[in-house]
């Protein structure tokens, strides 16, 4: 299915505006340089994917996007503002979700409670009326349940509803993760790894909820990914990334005729 | 057979997360309360109130408060005592200051100047964590059982640097004071640890619980996924310090009646209310009446069983007590690590299935 797929995918996003454009990033630790002046946009509604070897500095780039790193060059514009400098939980509430490489859940917490976590920035009873657990508090409570539930139904997951996350089995684990970035209502969804360590057919679900949330939500989606078949089938368009730098950006017929990502991914006689 | 959740339709988000959700639980959680509040009053001796109830209740209110900021945000703290003896001066102060404010009022009062205290002390969790951070309020326990008997205003000059509770009285009947019955020193400790488990319940089921929750299992995600964290901490430190604030204040003035600093609220107080948390299970309220029970309760039995029972030497006793009650934590702690709570938890499972537990 892959290039038919991909070529029709790739024409929903085009006269779209950018969400999310990178501007000339920079990112130091120390004397070691991650990211070197790299620039890209994320339009509006596309899958939009991040590609490079191992150390490539893509995880650092999801990191800086989710606030949780700080460049030391480059704007970060996100629907047309530069964004100030700013702690990941305020980039949480304009609309940025994300998940991890390395599944980051509160594992002592049941599937449920989770997601409703997700919902965080969502909720805006006042501490008082939660403590007295008035009206409103209650009221909200519900109203999110409501929410929560639906994104249950959406990821086949009520039979776990009530069971805490630390004990569910890793596909799950991941699906349980998505969920919660879901439950924010994100305008920009950020996915690292999404099918690291998943065998085919979990990959597969996988890719469909990808594409599902897109169609369905309407979500913008960034996603780093390993599987070259499920990035050249499932996203808009393609980052690729080597060596802090950015080395290649287009569709996926594009890329795969890359000279340069070709070398990156090959290697280069010498 | 009883014990079954079977038949009980659930049609609404609030009914599917109520607190008690088999109707078994609920009819015996009234049934408790009711004994509770109309059955232990009539009965009540000076012994039970003393030696029993009203210290299983006041550790209880101050186990909860740490549960709330060790076992539902993770910080850990070992300056519960220093917290409780804010409580009790804070009420002190109080009492002496506006002889005419009731002293429920002061309480109260006394676990929101304690809550502002906590949050004082909290601000380096923001920064350090795990063992660190235990450290650092182990200073808050130094420093605020020091401060209380450095500066005489606290114990507003007495001689003797202790500070003794003036007689105060509600809707008329005294609750402090040498003239306090049995029932009123009860009935006073029994609505302020039933009105705060309350308060914690719907505290932690909402979404401030699970930002508190979110922050112990993951902080990094908890942030990135819109959880403040200096919010939440300080949150949970204020909280759990209005707990002990409150534990402090009934402690001194319905328990105890006079009390010195370093005597009543040391380190040792502080490791007390630890293990209650830790017995009794982190992250649950019934824990932390379980676990104050536990630690309350079995110097008492074993008391009673070996000067009452075996008629053993009085220090003799006194001292194999300590050592069975350590070895007897130590005992239950490898039979069962995550706490009294979780036990109940698993019995209940087994009582749900049985008597066909396939």
């Amino acid at each position: 299915m892959g290039d038919v797929a991909g070529s029709e995918r790739a024409s929903m996003g085009e006269s779209k505006p950018p969400l999310m454009e990178l501007r000339g990033i920079t990112l130091r630790f120390g004397g070691v340089l991650a990211i070197s002046d790299v620039s890209f946009d994320i339009r509006e509604g596309e899958i939009r994917a991040i590609i490079g070897p191992n150390g490539a500095g893509k995880s650092s780039m999801l990191n800086v996007i989710s606030g949780f790193y700080h460049p030391q060059e480059g704007n970060i514009l996100f629907r047309g503002e530069v964004r100030p400098f700013m702690r990941p939980h305020r980039v949480a509430a304009l609309g940025i979700a994300r998940t991890f490489q390395n599944i980051a859940l509160f594992k002592r917490m049941t599937t449920l409670d989770n997601i409703m976590t997700g919902r965080m920035t969502l909720m805006k009873s006042s501490f008082a009326a939660q403590a007295l657990w008035w009206g409103s508090a209650e009221r909200e409570e519900s109203a999110h349940r409501e929410k929560a539930e639906e994104i249950i139904d959406f990821l086949g997951i009520q039979a776990i509803r009530k069971v805490p996350v630390g004990t569910l089995p890793y596909g799950l684990q991941k699906r349980v993760e998505l969920g919660r970035a879901l439950a924010a209502e994100p305008r920009l969804l950020l996915l690292d790894e999404p099918m690291a360590g998943m065998n085919v057919e979990e990959k597969e679900d996988m890719s469909r909820f990808i594409l599902d949330v897109n169609d369905e939500f309407g979500t913008t989606i960034a996603l780093i990914e390993h599987d070259m078949g499920v990035v050249m089938d499932i996203s808009d368009r393609i980052v690729v990334m080597d060596y802090g730098k950015k080395i290649g950006d287009g569709k996926p017929g594009e890329i795969r005729k890359n000279q340069d990502v070709i070398d990156a991914y090959l290697g280069v006689p010498h | 057979m009883l014990y079954r959740e079977a038949g009980e339709f659930r049609t609404s988000y609030p009914d599917d997360s109520q607190t008690f959700p088999i109707s078994f639980d609920k009819y015996r959680y009234y049934a408790i309360l009711a004994v509770l509040v109309v059955v232990v009053p009539l009965v009540i001796n000076d012994y039970w109130a003393n030696a029993v109830l009203v210290p299983v209740l006041v550790w209880s209110i101050a186990a909860l408060g740490l549960n709330i900021l060790t076992g539902y945000c993770g910080q850990i703290s070992l300056g519960t005592g220093g917290f409780m003896a804010v409580g009790a001066y804070g009420c002190y102060k109080l009492m002496t200051a506006f002889p005419d404010l009731n002293i429920i009022f002061c309480i109260v009062l006394s676990g929101a100047i304690t809550a502002g205290v906590g949050i004082i002390f909290g601000l380096p969790s923001l920064r350090i964590k795990g063992f660190y951070l235990a450290v650092a309020t182990l200073a808050a326990q130094f420093f605020l059982v020091w401060l209380f008997n450095s500066f005489p205003w606290f114990y507003n000059y007495s001689a003797s640097g202790q500070i003794t509770v003036p007689e105060r009285t509600v809707l008329g009947f005294p609750v402090t004071g040498p003239y306090t019955e049995p029932w009123a020193k009860y009935l006073i400790c029994l609505a302020f640890a039933f009105a705060l488990a309350w308060l914690a319940r719907n505290l932690t089921r909402g979404s401030v619980g699970r930002s508190w929750m979110a922050i112990r299992d993951m902080d990094i995600a908890a942030e990135i996924i819109g959880v403040n964290p200096l919010k939440a901490k300080l949150q949970a430190f204020a909280v759990s310090s209005f707990f002990v604030g409150i534990a402090g204040a009934l402690f001194f003035s319905v328990y105890l009646g006079a009390v010195e600093a370093s005597e009543a609220f040391g380190i040792n107080q502080s490791f007390l209310v630890l293990f209650m948390v830790i017995i009794g299970g982190l992250g649950s309220i019934f824990g932390s009446f379980a676990g104050a029970a536990f630690i309350v309760l079995l110097p008492v039995l074993l008391k009673n069983l070996l000067v009452g029972k075996l008629s053993w030497p009085t220090d003799i006793a006194t001292n194999s007590e300590f050592i069975i009650v350590g070895a007897l934590i130590i005992f239950f702690l490898i039979v069962e690590p995550h706490g009294l709570a979780h036990l109940a938890r698993l019995f209940k499972e087994k009582l749900r299935l049985w008597p066909f537990p396939h």
